[in-house]
């Protein structure tokens, strides 16, 4: 029994000496053994095997699938104006008392039902569908027989990914967050100097280095003369709480944010000890004018990190960027934008926080093959003179859809929670209104 | 999610579906995979409060009746199977379904039910009668406060005056058909669905 237990310690003692000197020790110092590179390749491979494999076997049905991925229905683009004037063309525009059909509801119900069938907003809170089959069970594509072979790897990728990857992965996560508390509680009591800020700086991208081995991140970055510099102000596109962890591999930010309590609060007061992030507490949050000024306070210290601010407010599913909110905007700092997009076919990396809670995302995540994204840092944009805020934030929200090649949409994000506001609907009528008594009577009656 | 959900509709179910609406099978699936995203109450059927919760429904001017057209009266929820009967006026005709001359029944997406369909959002007590009072309802829903009632008013009565051929100063269903008979109702309450 004695020799038993010696075993165990001592495998244990081998599995913690090779985390530590094969992912460890170059994930602090920033230089990597080539191990997650052969890992990526390999995956690339049977992926792309089993892709072809899956399109062989149902050659015929591929076809039909081919346009799933592009949703239920076309859609024709056409505005108010222009469907209604055609369904009016058939007949004269009468004399007096305003230009109403009754066929004018075909216009609202084709409109309604097609938003019925597939809308724009409530399903960027669900996770975005696969063109085809990923050998996980976790999206649109469940588990499907399709050979024996491919049955086969997927039972072998089970078993690499919940026996090898998954322990291997939370012991990365759990030594980098105790690192984290640990590095930064202890920089924290250093007297500010430059040597403080260096070592924080230090530690904080060391501990997210060994984070992102733990998530097997593969990080592409882009246009890295872009990178957020100091006394500014970071927006990116906000999938899911990894973001943080994918940005400050490349180099730190400071965080704004709530105060959380349990785990994320211990990290939140060991963090803000060694390096000035913003936290506020919840009834501060309301305070606009309070979380507009130390934001200014901070901006307008040079020595300053960066602030990262995911202006969406809530995670999206990474297909389409939402409405900005303005707060972020106001301030007056030059805004650094970021693009993230993620490679879904590696796994699903947006958080669905109303099924899941955090840490079984993060179990999830573990499970998954691999994390594969790219960042692009875009260049520095400032606010236009006559240009108000809300504008602007439009403006940078076009960039990084752009750059990310995701959607542009007006929508809010917060819409995942909230009803919407009334004030749209009273626009479509206001839009309408004027198709039936023209512009100017529209305008008396206001 | 796709198939997961699909598993759980049965073949039988599919095809009886298929046979009334002309919906194809993966159609079905997929419109199955939105029925059940929609359904936040997940016991299989949808309630008023699922459709008002999509953003671009809501800001419908009519999306109230739209809505209530999934509902047959007396009703507060809505199963698969009548929220595909309701989608599938909106199927356009295609062309071999105009040759066949189906002696059974009528296909739910031919002219008269899409224009069937229309005509309901107008008349709001199901009584097969657009009356002036029904009529003003549903114009204040689709202008909002920005038109006033006198003007609403003759917008009403010169439209009831066009179509009432009877002199009830109503519009029934065979009026509502003779004023919009120009009209490319195949077209205008089409949507394209894909495969």
């Amino acid at each position: 029994m004695e020799d038993f237990w010696a075993g165990v310690l001592w495998a244990l003692r081998i599995w913690l000496y090779l985390i530590i000197s094969l992912i460890m020790i170059p994930a602090m110092f920033g230089f990597s053994l080539g191990i997650s590179e052969t890992y990526m390749t390999i995956l690339v491979k049977t992926l792309e095997w089993a892709t072809l494999s899956i399109q062989k076997a149902n050659a015929e049905e591929e076809k039909v699938n081919a346009s799933a991925s592009n949703g239920l229905i076309q859609r024709e683009g056409g505005s108010m104006e222009k469907e209604l004037e055609e369904l009016r063309r058939s007949r004269p525009k009468p004399p007096e008392g305003g230009d109403f059909t009754l066929s004018d509801c075909f216009y609202f119900s084709r409109r309604g039902i097609e938003s019925i069938v597939d809308d724009e907003v409530t399903q960027r809170f669900t996770s975005e569908e696969l063109v085809s089959w990923n050998l996980l069970t976790r999206t649109n594509n469940d588990f499907q027989y399709i050979s024996l072979k491919l049955t086969l790897v997927y039972g072998l990728g089970i078993f690499v990914r919940y026996c090898i990857l998954a322990p291997l992965r939370i012991t990365l996560a759990c030594i980098g967050l105790t690192w984290l508390v640990i590095g930064t509680s202890a920089v924290g009591f250093l007297p500010n100097s430059r040597v403080k800020f260096w070592l924080s700086e230090w530690v904080h991208v060391m501990c997210y280095r060994i984070c992102a081995r733990g998530l097997s991140a593969t990080i592409h970055y882009h246009n890295r003369e872009n990178k957020p510099k100091k006394g500014g102000i970071c927006v990116a596109n906000h999938t899911s709480p990894i973001d943080i962890v994918i940005l400050c591999n490349d180099g730190c930010y400071a965080m704004v944010g709530q105060v959380h309590g349990g785990l994320m609060g211990i990290l939140q007061r060991a963090m803000v000890r060694s390096c000035p992030h913003v936290w506020f507490e919840r009834s501060e949050m309301k305070d606009r004018h309070l979380v507009t000024k130390r934001l200014k306070d901070h901006v307008n210290d040079k020595t300053k990190l960066p602030i990262l601010i995911f202006p969406e407010g809530t995670c999206i599913n990474n297909t389409s960027v939402m409405m900005f909110k303005k707060g972020s905007f106001e301030i007056g700092a030059t805004i650094y934008p970021v693009a993230i997009k993620y490679d879904p076919k590696f796994g699903d990396a947006f958080w669905n926080s109303s099924k899941y809670s955090m840490v079984s995302y993060l179990l999830r995540m573990m499970t998954s093959w691999a994390l594969v994204c790219n960042v692009w840092y875009l260049p520095a944009m400032h606010q236009q003179e006559g240009e108000d805020a809300v504008h602007f934030a439009n403006r940078v929200k076009s960039a990084i859809a752009h750059q990310g090649g995701l959607i542009d949409l007006q929508w809010d994000g917060g819409l995942k929670r909230a009803k919407v506001k009334d004030t749209f609907k009273e626009q479509q009528q206001k839009k309408y209104s004027s198709m039936v008594v023209g512009d100017d009577s529209s305008g008396n009656s206001d | 999610m796709g198939s997961r959900a699909s598993t759980l509709l049965r073949e039988e179910e599919i095809e009886e579906i298929k046979k009334e609406t002309g919906f194809s099978h993966s159609q079905i699936t997929r419109l199955y995979s939105r029925f059940t995203s929609l359904d936040k109450g997940e016991n299989g059927t949808l309630s008023r409060e699922d459709f008002q919760r999509i953003p671009e429904l809501a800001i419908n001017p009519l999306g109230d009746r739209i809505i209530n057209a999934f509902f047959p009266e007396g009703e507060d929820q809505v199963n698969f199977k009548g929220f595909m009967r309701t989608l599938a006026h909106f199927r356009p005709i295609e062309d071999n379904e105009k040759n066949k001359n189906l002696p059974a029944s009528e296909p739910l997406n031919s002219r008269t039910n899409k224009l069937l369909f229309a005509f309901r959002l107008y008349d709001l007590d199901r009584d097969n009668k657009i009356s002036r009072d029904e009529l003003l309802q549903v114009l204040r829903m689709m202008v909002g406060v920005n038109i006033s009632d006198e003007q609403l008013g003759s917008i009403a009565d010169r439209t009831i005056q066009e179509a009432d051929t009877n002199g009830d100063s109503c519009i029934s269903f065979q009026e509502f058909m003779k004023v919009l008979e120009k009209v490319d109702v195949e077209q205008k309450m089409s949507i394209r669905f894909l495969h």
